[in-house]
């Protein structure tokens, strides 16, 4: 039987070198694709009436809609409309990562840390420079903040620096060890299934049935966290606190 | 795990690029100003309908205010009119009465002015009478004759004497 981590193996679809680097493209591109596809059909074909009165499709493209810009309207106040576009793109290419990565013969980009990685730190980079761009130098506040008596900040500025600068990698590694784990113990059992004798496989079957469940929850919330995040550090950034 | 083997790292995040600004560019150009688009018209037209509505509502309290002012002058007006007729009518009672009753007085003073001169007629009528009376009884019981005057003097004495 396959090693539970064998879902996780990327293999080339179609090779392909650029300048002696290997960008071939393999199924984790092939589900980023998809994800781009569905996005797309699910939001602009599904909105493709633009009725007044939404049918089933629009509405939850509507639904989508509004959820995101209420996230970024809450946490990130009406400067976020502009980084609206940008925070909306990520829940949906996170939501959908997750999601596709849930159907059968599915692979999940997001159990990657060089793509949950790469995200975050798009993240990270974007919001530092946003804050610089808007603060300058007074974005430095920051790290000690305002009332703290002078004397800690020998204490408190390393650790909000710390704080500050391990946001990535909590970013990061939370949706990607989530998403890893996830599968892992899908996998595990499933295998059990049909390794232990007949009638005792139910026990494991119910086990994966409601771990499959859980594991749809934890899709959306996995991306409903990395998008929250992301509006909190864009308004950190952009308010300052 | 392959997650953790670099050969993987330069594709992955090469499509990871590619699809990322590819979906940025569908969601900001095309996805959400459509959507933006139909929820504006929709809160508009909700905005609108509402504002609508609002409007009806006060013109319909104006007609109604409108209605009771008409109604309130219009029973204004009424109550004048009842009580013009009814000074009218007491004024035509007042006046009819009265000239009622100067008629009245008239005949009734034209009335007693003819009973009087009946009863002052009656009355020299009964002196004439008592004095040929007392002519004629004097020739025949004295067998004098009194002459007229003299007679009707004594008439008028005794009338006098027994008022």
């Amino acid at each position: 039987m396959a090693s539970p981590v064998h879902q996780f193996e990327i293999h080339p679809l179609i090779p392909i070198q650029m300048g002696g680097v290997d960008v071939s493209f393999t199924n984790s591109a092939l589900f980023m694709v998809l994800a781009v596809v569905a996005s797309y059909v699910f939001l602009v074909l599904g909105m493709g009436g633009r009725s007044l009165v939404p049918g089933r499709w629009q509405s939850l493209a509507e639904v989508t809609y509004e959820f995101v810009a209420n996230m970024v309207r809450d946490n990130v106040g009406k400067e976020g409309a502009r980084y609206f576009p940008f925070i909306f793109t990520l829940f949906m290419f996170v939501t959908l990562g997750n999601i596709l990565g849930m159907m059968p013969y599915g692979f999940t980009y997001t159990s990657h840390i060089a793509v949950t990685g790469a995200l975050a730190l798009t993240v990270f980079i974007g919001v530092t420079i946003i804050g610089f761009a808007r603060h300058g130098l007074h974005f430095l506040r920051m790290f000690f903040p305002h009332g703290a008596p002078i004397l800690t900040a020998p204490i408190l500025i390393p650790i909000e620096l710390i704080s500050y600068l391990s946001r990535p990698f909590s970013l990061s590694v939370r949706l990607f060890a989530n998403m890893t784990v996830g599968h892992i113990m899908l996998k595990v059992l499933a295998g059990f299934i049909v390794t232990v004798p007949l009638l005792l496989g139910i026990v494991p079957l119910a086990a994966t049935i409601g771990i499959t469940i859980l594991e749809f929850g934890i899709a959306f919330l996995q991306a409903y966290v990395f998008t929250i995040l992301s509006c909190i550090y864009l308004n950190d950034a952009i308010n300052m606190h | 795990m392959p997650q953790f083997d670099p050969s993987s790292f330069p594709s992955q995040l090469f499509w990871l690029a590619v699809c990322f600004a590819v979906l940025y560019a569908l969601m900001s150009r095309v996805a959400l100003p459509r959507i933006a688009e139909v929820l504006t018209e929709r809160q508009r037209r909700v905005d609108n309908d509402r504002d609508r509505a609002a409007q009806l509502r006060n013109e319909a309290e104006a007609a109604i205010q409108a209605y009771e002012r008409a109604l309130a002058e219009a029973r204004i007006q009424a109550h004048g009119i009842a009580k013009s007729a009814d000074e009218d009518i007491a004024r035509l009672v007042h006046t009819r009465t009265k000239e009622v009753a100067e008629r009245l007085a008239v005949q009734v003073k034209g009335g007693e002015d003819r009973i009087a001169a009946a009863r002052d007629a009656a009355l020299t009528q009964v002196r004439d009478i008592a004095a040929d009376a007392a002519q004629a009884m004097v020739s025949r019981l004295v067998g004098v004759s009194v002459d007229g005057s003299k007679a009707l003097d004594a008439v008028g004495v005794a009338i006098q004497e027994r008022g």
